[in-house]
């Protein structure tokens, strides 16, 4: 009997510390990727927890799984996160199911101005409906695709003859894409240094967004739209299968088939890397997230390495947005607190070290100072790059919209199956039969 | 009929536990024993079925909860089942589940025959058989997309080894062509040990005597194989073939890990399509008439299945 009652005194008494310790210090959760910003952000994040006295607890998932995390604990009404940086093509969704918080009033309220940060980045990360002042989300961190190469390779006296031989210009950074594809040919199995190494990692994984965030950076530049402006979802044919479309995916199985390392069929991120980083590829496309990481890396950083921004094409000089917006979730029981951090995390001394801290702000005054450009050598590329950005669709039904293309293009690019032609009048149909069901036709 | 179970479970139960609690009824008894996992089934299984069937017949979707749910009848199932995309990963998914049955019935069978003549080191051959049925899913679809891996992949450097062509010129979860054998070639790896374990424990369980009269009756080893060996090891042989038809047909994790259901829908079995339209794109009654759809094919045939099994175990 005593056992009992010491047994329950003690867990009177454990229960009892509990509540006092989670009464003495409030904690919320912000919810991202799994990543190398993410890790920058905990340390960022040490000044407002000192600041505020509110405790950050992070929920980190990995980029192919952190879409389905994210999206089933914003469509349960879960309150896991209090905080989401979330990507960009969320914010249709989360605006019109109620699952982000409308930030105007308290932007406003805080003198927190978009005018602040790159356009772009507002349009992308922020607004919803597009092109209109509601906003979500704060823009967070500014990501493109971009391109690195091998800069050793390319000033090599010998393969610089070769090249110019062959091709009738200098070997350098490809001043369009047909350019980017003679030099990923040039390269494809030579032998360099006693290794095979081949031309181009490219994104083409088929299970998440790899495809779609890849090929769109050519097919944007052969005059592919997503639809007629004036009426986007009613007039995608002759848009979204034009026939600056058909030659762009052309174009990209072409570049797959001819100048990719074997077996490079289901590459997204991380493959890309890695091939980069292993010394198999003389170009690499890839976010420019991951530039810090190859330039510090010791066997392809440094001068070994330079930066371009996706050359153009035929119709046009475009690249694939990346990034995201920090929203707060309006399931939260933390709102105000979450709040509280979005209002620190706009200050330009914050920004400034968000990106000192191996962030990518989006603010004006961080990215459009004097000496950003030469702060970093990928700084250039990335301001050229984020001068061009198109996203993908941002629609409530993005996901279906998103399945569908890559579906369509990895049939043709990958498995071969089709004409490219085909594959696009298929997008079309899958895209309207989409918007059908969503009642926009 | 729950009458009828009730009081046989009455029966069963021993008189000095009924006394013991005195003012229950045995009755009552069992109830309160049963009704927790009544209640279970009931919550866990029971009601989602019911309301996956509910759904199905509307246009719901999780991620629009304000949105009208309306009652659409059975347009989502005709959908469903006019929708060529739907029948083209059905199709895969047959061609995924007839070769891996095959094979793992054809070498699971050998293996096990073989493991039971008595050798040396037996035992140690057995557990090593056995290994790859110990994995997660997950691991074995990572690890062989390396091993299919063109430049550095075990599984090309050993086909170029023996058949003289170049290891990086082929890739096998790359190619349209090779890509369904790729999946069918791992889960047999997998899961052939399932089997061979399975009809190990038929072999055992056939009487020496038998043999031995048909040794006297002069029978060839050939006829004992098909006139004894073969028909005492089929049950056994059919339920592992039960078991892993029901596994193949959700099959999921070793095919997303490995092939991510491309090159474009090549390897896209039902199950990876369902959890993209029910998890990725929210298509929730839609989704739901698929698992319906899904879920009535495999009562069916594994219902069929079973009865065949009886009459084969009648016999």
């Amino acid at each position: 009997m005593k056992i009992a009652r010491f047994m329950m005194a003690a867990a009177v008494a454990s229960i009892s510390t509990t509540v006092a310790t989670n009464a003495s210090a409030e904690s919320m959760t912000l919810c991202w990727a799994a990543w190398d910003p993410a890790n920058a952000l905990v340390e960022l994040s040490k000044d407002f927890e000192e600041k505020s006295g509110i405790d950050m607890e992070f929920e980190f998932v990995p980029w192919p799984n952190f879409a389905d995390r994210m999206l089933n604990e914003l469509n349960s009404g879960g309150k896991l996160c209090d905080l989401m940086i979330g990507d960009s093509q969320w914010i249709g969704g989360a605006a019109e199911n109620g699952q982000y918080v409308k930030l105007n009033d308290f932007f406003e309220a805080n003198g927190i101005s978009m005018d602040d940060f790159l356009p772009a980045t507002v349009t992308g990360y922020a607004e919803w409906p597009k092109g209109t002042p509601n906003y979500w989300a704060l823009p967070a961190y500014a990501d493109v695709v971009g391109w690195t190469y091998r800069k050793d390779w390319f000033s090599r006296p010998e393969l610089q003859a070769e090249f110019k031989q062959k091709y009738g210009y200098d070997l350098d950074v490809p001043k369009d894409l047909e350019q980017l594809k003679d030099i990923a040919e040039f390269f494809q199995g030579r032998e360099i240094d006693g290794k095979t190494v081949y031309g181009a990692a490219i994104y083409t994984e088929r299970g998440s967004e790899g495809i779609t965030m890849g090929v769109t950076n050519v097919l944007y530049n052969y005059g592919f739209e997503y639809g007629n402006p004036e009426n986007p979802y009613a007039e995608l044919d002759g848009w979204v299968n034009s026939e600056g479309a058909v030659k762009g995916l052309e174009f990209y199985k072409e570049l797959y088939d001819c100048c990719t390392p074997p077996g490079s069929s289901d590459w997204y991120m991380s493959e890309t890397i890695d091939a980069y980083k292993s010394g198999q590829v003389a170009l690499q496309m890839n976010f420019a997230f991951i530039w810090p990481g190859v330039n510090a890396d010791p066997n392809v950083g440094g001068d070994r390495t330079g930066y371009f921004a996706n050359p153009p094409g035929p119709a046009g000089h475009f690249a694939q947005l990346g990034g995201q917006g920090i929203s707060v979730v309006a399931n939260s029981d933390m709102k105000d607190a979450a709040l509280e951090y979005i209002k620190w995390f706009a200050q330009p001394e914050i920004q400034q070290r968000w990106t000192d801290m191996g962030g990518a702000s989006a603010m004006r005054s961080v990215v459009e100072a004097p000496d950003f450009p030469d702060k970093q050598p990928f700084n250039k590329a990335f301001l050229e790059s984020m001068a061009i950005v198109k996203d993908f669709w941002a629609e409530p039904a993005y996901a279906s919209l998103l399945q569908a293309m890559q579906d369509r293009v990895h049939t043709y690019v990958v498995a071969g199956q089709g004409t490219a032609k085909e594959a696009l009048d298929d997008l079309v149909i899958d895209w309207s039969e989409i918007f059908e069901d969503e009642g926009k036709l | 009929m729950p009458d009828k179970t009730m009081d046989r479970i009455a029966k069963a139960t021993p008189p000095q536990v009924a006394t013991r609690i005195r003012g229950l009824s045995d009755r009552t008894i069992a109830w309160i024993f049963v009704a927790p996992t009544i209640f279970l089934l009931l919550a866990i299984n029971i009601f989602p079925l019911i309301w996956t069937i509910r759904l199905s017949f509307t246009n719901f979707r999780v991620n629009r909860v304000n949105a009208d749910v309306k009652w659409i009848g059975l347009r989502n199932y005709e959908r469903i089942l006019t929708d060529p995309d739907i029948w083209h990963t059905m199709q895969v998914t047959a061609h995924f589940l007839f070769w891996t049955l095959f094979l793992q019935v054809l070498i699971g069978f050998a293996l096990a025959y073989l493991i039971n003549k008595k050798f040396r080191g037996n035992d140690l051959w057995t557990t090593l058989i056995v290994l790859p049925m110990m994995l997660s899913p997950a691991v074995v679809g990572n690890f062989w997309k390396f091993l299919y891996q063109p430049q550095i992949g075990l599984f090309n450097y050993v086909v170029g080894f023996f058949s003289g062509t170049d290891p990086s010129s082929f890739s096998m979860i790359g190619s349209i062509d090779l890509a369904p054998w790729a999946i069918v070639i791992v889960d047999t790896w997998m899961w052939t040990p399932f089997v061979t374990l399975i009809c190990l424990a038929g072999l055992r369980s056939i009487p020496d005597y038998i043999y031995e009269a048909a040794e006297i009756d002069r029978a060839s080893k050939w006829r004992q194989f098909w006139t004894i060996t073969v028909p005492m090891v089929l049950p056994f042989l059919m339920l592992a073939v039960l078991f892993r038809g029901i596994e193949n047909f959700k099959m999921f994790d070793l095919v997303v890990q490995l092939t991510g259901g491309g090159p474009g829908s090549a390897t896209e079995l039902t199950s990876i399509n369902l959890k993209r339209e029910a998890f990725e794109k929210w298509r929730t009654g839609y989704a739901s008439a698929y698992a319906v759809i899904l879920f009535v094919t495999i009562f069916g045939l594994a219902s069929i299945y079973v009865k065949a099994l009886n009459r084969v175990k009648e016999r």
